[in-house]
């Protein structure tokens, strides 16, 4: 670790999820002290604690409950979220609570990942918790899964035991869009393959978790075909050094940018070419996901934040009617007719709620017609109405243009979040 | 020109930049009176360094704020001077000496200065009715920390309510607020320590020159090595001797503790940094050891 600057590592953002007692606190203590990222103020700080709550064994759980009304009732109530890096690779976990009543915090977590890591307790097997986990990362368009089986010292490192779950959730997974999956068995209490390979299961040929993490290949995931810059902010010096100088900000969402490129701006629909991309002080020769650049054009067109930049031949469609999967977020139900603000890209708008299509049983995957509400923590698919056109993509296509979140305009607080399905 | 990306790839380091500068913009574009908090310490010229990137060749268009608690270190303070003067931002001083003498907060003897930033903020960033106020608090620093959103909010008492934060999904911020409240916002969240240093040596950018290895008069206190100043009295069977050290987080003199070493360039920084047993809080902040929930509750009354 000593060597390696983190200039030349890369990064894989990783969200985990499991049950309450599936071990989760433990594996991300053993990922964390395994690769020397607990520094010893921290340990020592949590063996004081674990001593002075009469526990005969130091609770690595209390490393990563960082709230006072975490500690005290035990449980992980919100997403934090955590650093390790190995030589290989700079890890950020989401690490979200297992309870049934936090879906929303496992969605925001796994908003951001390129992993899910479902733990389940090998004595357990597949529990509803897990297959809910599961859908839920499906849904989010998390590329990869790994479905951690653990306590496997708890069930003598049967093989069985583990083929037996293996197949129950490969089963399981033909019924999602899961493009990777990886099964692996663990004990996070004993260490065995976490990060080092176990003596006590022969059997299994696999990597070892920490191998997977440090492997699996997340720079495919992007779209570097379909050209999706979203502008940001306008870059207006007003200097005499930089008096003409007009550029657009903003991250990259798609494709790669170039110099030179015949380029469309939405929703004028005028067009006009590249003129060059910079970063900061640089003229760059190109701009791909997830870079913060800022683009210049060659014509004078009217372009402000909201816009978004495409190629005139593969644009976005703007549209104002949205069909969309959304994980409702907060205890006043979500109804039709119902108005609420909506953030996509860098575009803020009003929504209209018209209709409420089915109610999304995550455990059964069953669409249930019936309800025409969406309570706390429920998903299920709805149409928008919305007062400006949305430049969006499906979220299939792409996790940025296709996402976006629902604000109740009174108390101002992220209420909803929404997968694209279509728009017309 | 640099070099085409053939395998489209972009380092940790420049994704963690990319998502700051993000940041930076869309606080610029959504809120209407944005400050940018900054101690002079490294965080904050890291977060600089990123604000400037992020509008150049444009001016940052914000003041920056420095709650100056009066025993700051002047190598700091210098330091502060020559990243304002360099960029032509306007620098706004909130001082917790002033805040004392009007009224603001109350000097008990017993509080430091540093919790008493905390009243002083709340008042600057009152009276100049900022909306948002970018500060440099990164996850990995704190366990309370770790649960802190990008974009805070922070009701019209300045209060952050850790059960009632927004969920954050994506990239999408939700800066939506009601008279009188505040963000704050945090975009080198998910930079840890080592980043910031990596950053600092691939800019080759300037910090003050107490973090790097040199000679100070010290006492030690509560196992810190604390340095010789008129605002740190010495008490019985503390003896002031000169050792060889660094500093690795910058606050409060009374309460910033240094550590021994001969690290003298970014690169030994860097070597001592990753191979470090103890948090950088943990072995030279004297705030956060009051309680397990020091930082917790700190937050909670409108500390950064």
């Amino acid at each position: 670790m000593a060597t390696v600057k983190s200039e030349q590592m890369d990064l894989l953002r990783f969200a985990t999820a499991g049950s309450v007692d599936d071990g989760k606190s433990t594996l991300i203590g053993r990922l964390l002290l395994d690769s020397k990222s607990i520094f010893e103020d921290q340990l020592e700080a949590v063996e004081a604690t674990s001593v002075s709550k009469g526990y005969d064994y130091t609770d690595l759980a209390l490393l990563t409950d960082g709230l006072r009304s975490e500690r005290e009732q035990g449980i992980t109530i919100d997403v934090a979220y955590r650093y390790f890096a190995t030589p290989a690779r700079k890890f950020i976990i989401a690490d979200t609570p297992g309870h049934v009543q936090y879906t929303r915090n496992m969605v925001t977590g796994a908003s951001t990942a390129d992993l899910g890591l479902v733990l389940v307790d090998a004595r357990q097997g597949l529990t509803e918790q897990s297959r809910r986990h599961a859908v839920i990362l499906s849904l989010l368009r998390v590329p990869h899964l790994v479905l951690a089986v653990n306590k496997m010292d708890l069930v003598d490192f049967d093989q069985t035991v583990y083929e037996k779950i293996h197949a129950e959730f490969t089963a399981f997974a033909t019924k999602l869009n899961i493009p990777d999956l990886e099964v692996i068995p663990i004990s996070a209490l004993a260490g065995d393959n976490v990060v080092n390979r176990s003596e006590n299961m022969p059997w299994y040929s696999g990597p070892t978790l920490m191998h997977h993490l440090e492997h699996v290949h997340v720079a495919s995931d992007r779209d570097l075909v379909d050209v999706r810059f979203p502008v940001q902010y306008v870059v207006r010096p007003k200097s005499d050094e930089h008096h003409d100088y007009r550029g657009y900000g903003g991250m990259v969402a798609g494709g790669v940018l170039k110099p030179g490129d015949e380029v469309v701006v939405l929703p004028s629909g005028m067009t006009s070419k590249i003129a060059g991309i910079d970063l900061f002080d640089r003229e760059i020769s190109e701009a791909f996901p997830p870079m913060s650049v800022t683009v210049r054009l060659e014509d004078d067109v009217d372009v402000s934040r909201g816009d978004m930049i495409a190629r005139p031949s593969n644009a976005p469609k703007p549209s104002q009617d949205i069909d969309a999967m959304i994980c409702w977020m907060t205890n006043e139900p979500l109804r039709p007719r119902q108005k609420l603000a909506i953030k996509h890209t860098t575009r803020s708008a009003r929504a209209l709620v018209k209709d409420i299509q089915y109610r999304l049983d995550v455990n059964t995957l069953h669409r249930d017609q019936e309800t025409k509400e969406l309570g706390v923590n429920e998903i299920g698919r709805v149409q928008l109405r919305t007062t400006v056109p949305l430049l969006c993509d499906p979220y299939s296509k792409n996790r940025t243009t296709g996402s976006f979140i629902l604000i109740d305009e009174a108390t101002g607080v992220t209420v909803g979040a929404g997968m694209i399905n279509s728009s017309s | 020109m640099t070099p085409t990306h053939t395998d489209y790839r972009l380092s940790q380091l420049d994704q963690l930049e990319a998502e700051s500068i993000h940041i930076f913009r869309e606080v610029a574009a959504e809120f209407e009176k944005p400050v940018l908090m900054f101690s002079g310490g490294k965080d904050s010229i890291v977060m600089m360094r990123l604000a400037e990137k992020a509008f150049y060749p444009a001016k940052i268009p914000f003041p920056v704020l420095q709650v100056d608690t009066g025993y700051d270190f002047p190598e700091v303070l210098s330091t502060r001077d020559n990243w304002v003067n360099r960029l032509g931002v306007r620098l706004i001083v909130a001082s917790v000496e002033e805040a004392i003498k009007n009224g603001v907060v109350v000097d008990d003897g017993k509080t430091s200065r540093n919790r008493m930033q905390t009243g002083t903020l709340l008042h600057a960033i009152e009276e100049n009715g900022f909306t948002a106020a970018f500060g440099g608090g990164r996850r990995d620093e704190e366990k309370a920390r770790a649960k802190e959103r990008v974009y805070s909010h922070r009701d019209e008492f300045g209060q952050w309510d850790p059960k009632m934060q927004r969920p954050e999904l994506w990239s999408l911020y939700n800066g939506r607020l009601h008279e009188g409240e505040h963000m704050r916002i945090f975009p080198i969240s998910n930079w840890t320590e080592l980043d910031i240093w990596d950053y600092i040596g691939r800019e080759g950018i300037e910090i003050p020159t107490i973090y790097f290895s040199h000679q100070r008069r010290v006492f030690e206190r509560d196992g810190m090595l604390l340095s010789e100043s008129e605002h740190n009295p010495l008490r019985s069977g503390e003896t002031v001797e000169e050792r060889t050290i660094r500093f690795r987080t910058v606050g409060d003199l009374t309460l910033t503790g240094c550590v021994e070493s001969t690290a003298s360039t970014i690169d030994e920084i860097i070597d001592e940094v990753a191979v470090a047993r103890v948090t950088e809080r943990g072995a030279t902040r004297g705030d956060d050891r009051f309680s397990e929930a020091a930082m917790e509750d700190r937050k909670k009354e409108g500390y950064f």
